[in-house]
């Protein structure tokens, strides 16, 4: 009995660890996660009771062989059936239960049913550019939905595999070169969900994070709009100064500032730069100090990523800083 | 009988040490050394897995830089599998011991097998000096394209991997063949296909599989070496080629391969659970059919690592049901070891334990298998730390755990001393504990959002602590096999107590010899009448034996070959002596896989010559077939 209660708390431990934290996948702030999530549950409970049950049979065996049957040695029948009872037609009875959720579940998932939001994401070593077809504006790595709103992701790659996982709203796909799949999700309450990339796709593998911001529907229309404009234009002599810089060296090779003549298409668009809260996907908060490290050196916080350093004196970072700053 | 067994000596020892070094055919020297070096291998694989743990320690960590990191990852998997357990577990247990209990004196093609081992040995240093140049394959121990292809990974790194693959699947292949005639034509007269032991069963269908899912891998590595070097583009979607064609190669193979681990474990399990627990196993005839049925359903599931792809639902949903379906034969092996314990009287050894051990833990493993075969839940975890604990819960629990019996189990037979239980136990103990501590908190980090594969992880994820506990784990864990090491060399060299014949009084043919045997196995070859031989034979505790071959005949190594199915006698076998062939080969074909890898006709021309000479004279026939074909 001792031992079934030992078994008991060291289940249930970690079952609650995982009930209580946020951000995992049984945080579920979608319908897909939350369906995965009962199945867990559905298959959590069924593991945990077969191996208490199991494990209190080998213990039995094991301190009650006396009381064991010899017969299984006389009559090898009956040790059959004993063993196909308890380790065939057993678990084919759950088997079959989990199954059959599991195709319930299935079929539930991630199926368009009509009229979404359609986004691209192209995953590139090792950032997400996001396009809105019917907004026509690309951004990078955050990608802004509307609450309650069925969104299709269309996802493909640049270069090699990648998947997309945002575990609090539903499961994965991979994002495939030469390929497009779909993946449908919805967010359920306001707020910001953190993915991941999950497939290893190189040395950067680690840092290739996003986050998905789900807004209420007035809020998501403001950011569309917002998003749809070209770059702010100074005036100021120093952000026109730090627009210069930018414009007057190897930056625009790779990125695009929507209306002016930056429009490289390698790294992520820097049109509204300073509305994403994180840069280098996912990696730095995005705040001038953070800014000003990563160009001097993008491979200090991040090895091996594409971007070059970039030898400035102080006043020109600076200027630069406040315009890439000032890009709302 | 002196001077037969001297005769015997004579004919079967190799006769000096150059010979016995380079050129010997005996079975059991082979064994040993497949597990001395797959155990190097082991530890070297193990001692990277402790870098993997403190550089994810804590959050932001740089104790290894990321090229570094994913170098020891893509090395930590593609050893441990390839050049550890395989090996270990097929080319060491399976070489050392299926000719011993089938109660013959070698394995069908003793040179082959020789082949094998020099194969295997020089693979495995192929593989490894890509760390001399800096370049260790970093691609994940299943590589995907188009990252691993000649864009994205310029380097020699995955060279080395895929002609390394090719190269080991030589070996593989070579062995699963040897064994296959072996098991099917050299057991001892009386051995009907009904009474052979339970592990010989898990090395013939382990030998199946290899000869069915090896092709694709090959196949696979091959397309990729060609695109790498030869500018094909079997795999290069800029130019009509597929990536997935590579996973579904890949996993074609891949999955498989986990039973091919898988099934020799089971069959260590089988011959442990009824020698500690005292009895004649249950369902004898079920742990067979298990097993082969595994074998089987282990070629219809290779999709179930491909859910998040985005192939059609109703393929997806066969491959969900043929993952689970291995559940069933898999709780019929667990339910006639249960019976097993419960109808007998348990011995408690270090060996028992790691096999209640594997148990335990396997069950675990069973579970998320089975979870993760539920497509929609596969979704959320696939390619997260949840398959990292749910593989290590697979492959430590269902395969390492079962090495560990092993050893505790036939390490006296082949070495002749016990192992100290004291030691054992200690030993035990740190394994268990460590390796428990280790992977189970990887489930919840899997669950909360961590990627596998990643070489860091930001803070504020609520990974710190996890990551924490699994190191100190880890630690835990290395300390175990240590104590394991210290165990097996202060046992064996110095203190261990004599072994005797038969030290747990065994059922099987391997305990009817002195440990260790001799070159010749068996003086007389023994005559099976049961399943349990040693416990059925007439003088208690012995076969019976067949004394016609104690005499060799005009100093010919001989043993029997016998029917397929009934092991009626059929004919006198004359086996090879010892030959330098076998080590000529593998070093002509090392040499073609190198001339390959730094692409140089020169070297590749001479490796190829040597090679093509030493099999003229391996096929040049001997005296007796000249004879033979003479008259």
């Amino acid at each position: 009995m001792l031992r079934r209660w030992a078994a008991v708390v060291a289940l249930a431990a970690p079952a609650a660890l995982l009930g209580g934290c946020s951000r995992g996948m049984l945080d579920a702030h979608g319908p897909d996660a939350g369906r995965i999530a009962t199945l867990w549950w559905l298959m959590f409970g069924i593991a945990c009771f077969v191996f208490i049950a199991v494990l209190a049979f080998l213990a039995y065996a094991l301190f009650h062989h006396r009381r064991g049957p010899a017969h299984f040695d006389q009559h090898p029948l009956s040790a059959m059936v004993f063993v196909l009872t308890s380790g065939a037609a057993i678990p084919l009875v759950l088997l079959i239960v989990v199954f059959g959720w599991t195709i319930v579940v299935m079929a539930e998932t991630n199926t368009g049913l009509g009229d979404p939001l359609t986004i691209d994401v192209t995953g590139h070593d090792w950032w997400w550019e996001v396009h809105y077809p019917d907004g026509q504006f690309t951004t990078a790595n955050e990608i802004h939905v509307p609450v309650g709103r069925e969104v299709e992701l269309k996802l493909t790659s640049d270069d090699v595999i990648h998947s997309f996982w945002v575990p609090q709203l539903s499961g994965k796909m991979d994002l495939i070169p030469g390929q497009t799949h779909s993946l449908y999700l919805e967010a359920d309450d306001a707020g910001t969900y953190r993915g991941q990339c999950a497939e290893y796709c190189g040395i950067e593998h680690a840092h290739m994070a996003f986050y998905v911001i789900a807004d209420e529907p007035a809020q998501f229309q403001q950011w569309v709009s917002a998003q749809q404009q070209p770059a702010f234009q100074p005036t100021d002599p120093q952000l026109l100064a730090g627009q210069q810089i930018l414009l007057g060296s190897a930056c625009v090779y790779c990125h695009a500032v929507r209306g002016t003549n930056a429009s490289g298409t390698v790294g992520p668009d820097l049109t509204h730069l300073a509305s994403r809260d994180w840069i280098g996907a996912g990696t730095l908060e995005n705040n001038a100090e953070n800014l000003s490290n990563w160009v001097r050196n993008p491979q200090d916080a991040k090895p091996g990523n594409a971007m070059p350093p970039t030898q400035l004196d102080d006043d020109s970072m600076k200027a630069l800083v406040a315009y890439l700053q000032s890009l709302r | 009988m002196a001077t037969a067994a001297g005769r015997l000596d004579r004919t079967w020892e190799a006769p000096n040490i150059l010979t016995r070094v380079f050129a010997t055919v005996d079975h059991k020297e082979l064994g040993l050394r497949y597990i001395g070096t797959a155990f190097v291998f082991f530890l070297v694989a193990g001692a990277g897995s402790l870098v993997i743990r403190t550089q994810l320690a804590v959050p932001e960590n740089d104790f290894v830089s990321p090229e570094h990191y994913n170098q020891i990852f893509t090395m930590h998997g593609t050893v441990m599998i390839f050049l550890f357990a395989t090996p270990l577990l097929v080319g060491g247990f399976g070489n050392y011991l299926v000719p011993l209990m089938l109660g013959t004196r070698d394995m069908a093609f003793p040179r082959l097998n020789a082949f094998s081992y020099w194969v295997y040995a020089f693979s495995g240093i192929f593989l490894f000096a890509s760390f001399l140049t800096g370049n260790a394959p970093d691609g994940g121990w299943f590589a995907y394209v188009p990252m691993t292809g000649p864009k994205y990974s310029p380097g020699d790194n995955l060279d080395f991997w895929a002609l390394g693959m090719i190269f080991l699947g030589v070996s593989t292949t070579a062995g699963a063949v040897n064994f296959i005639t072996t098991i099917f034509k050299l057991r001892a007269p009386g051995m009907s296909i009904n009474r052979m032991p339970l592990f010989c069963w898990a090395i013939l269908v382990t030998s199946f599989a290899i000869i069915f899912a090896l092709p694709p891998l090959t196949l696979g590595a091959s397309m990729l070496e060609m695109d790498r070097q030869w500018g094909t583009h079997f795999f290069d979607p800029d130019n009509g080629g597929n990536p997935l064609l590579w996973q579904h190669l890949f996993w074609v193979f891949g999955h498989p391969e986990v039973y091919i681990m898988f099934l020799p474990a089971v069959g260590v399990i089988s011959t442990v659970i009824p020698t500690f627990a005292r009895t004649r196993v249950v369902g004898y005839l079920l742990l067979v059919l298990a097993s082969v049925s595994i074998g089987f359903i282990s070629f219809g599931v290779w999709v179930h690592h491909m859910f998040a792809t985005g192939l059609p639902l109703i393929s997806l949903s066969f491959f969900s049901a043929a993952g689970m379906a291995i559940v069933i034969p898999s709780g019929v092996q667990f339910f006639a070891w249960i019976a097993t314990v419960w109808k007998g009287n348990p011995l408690w050894r270090t060996s028992f334990l790691f096999a209640l051990a594997f148990i335990v833990d396997f069950m675990i493993g069973g579970f998320t298998g089975v979870m993760v075969s539920a497509v929609p839940f596969d979704w959320q975890v696939t390619d997260s730390y949840f398959i990292v604990a749910h593989f290590h819960y697979v492959l430590v629990g269902g395969v390492v755990f079962p090495i560990f019996a092993g050893l505790y189990y036939w390490l006296p037979k082949m070495t002749g001393r016990l192992l100290d239980e004291k030691l054992g136990i200690l030993n035990f103990s740190l394994i268990f504990i460590g390796f428990n501590l280790t992977f189970f908190p990887m489930h919840i980090m899997g669950m909360l959002g961590m990627p596998r594969r990643v070489y860091t992880y930001q803070s504020g994820l609520g990974l710190e602590s996890l990551n924490m506990i699994s190191t100190v784990g880890a630690f835990i864990l290395g300390l175990g096999v240590l104590v394991f090491v210290w165990n097996a060399v202060q046992s064996i060299l110095f203190t261990g107590e004599e072994a005797g014949e038969n030290p747990w009084n065994a059922s099987s043919l391997e305990w009817a010899t002195t440990s260790p045997p001799q070159p010749y196995n068996f003086r007389d070859i023994p005559v099976v009448r049961s399943r349990d031989p040693l416990w059925d034979g007439p003088d208690a505790r012995r076969p019976d034996w067949d004394p016609g071959l104690s005499q060799p005949h005009g100093g010919r190594r001989e043993s029997l070959g016998t029917t397929v199915l009934d092991a009626k006698t059929e004919e006198l076998l004359t086996m090879p002596k010892a030959s330098f062939l076998p080590v000529t080969l593998a070093l002509a074909m090392l040499g073609l896989f190198l001339g390959i890898l730094v692409d140089s006709m020169i070297v590749i021309g001479i490796a190829a010559g040597v090679g093509l000479a030493a099999m003229a004279l391996w096929m040049w026939p001997t005296e007796d077939e000249q004879e033979e074909a003479l008259a």
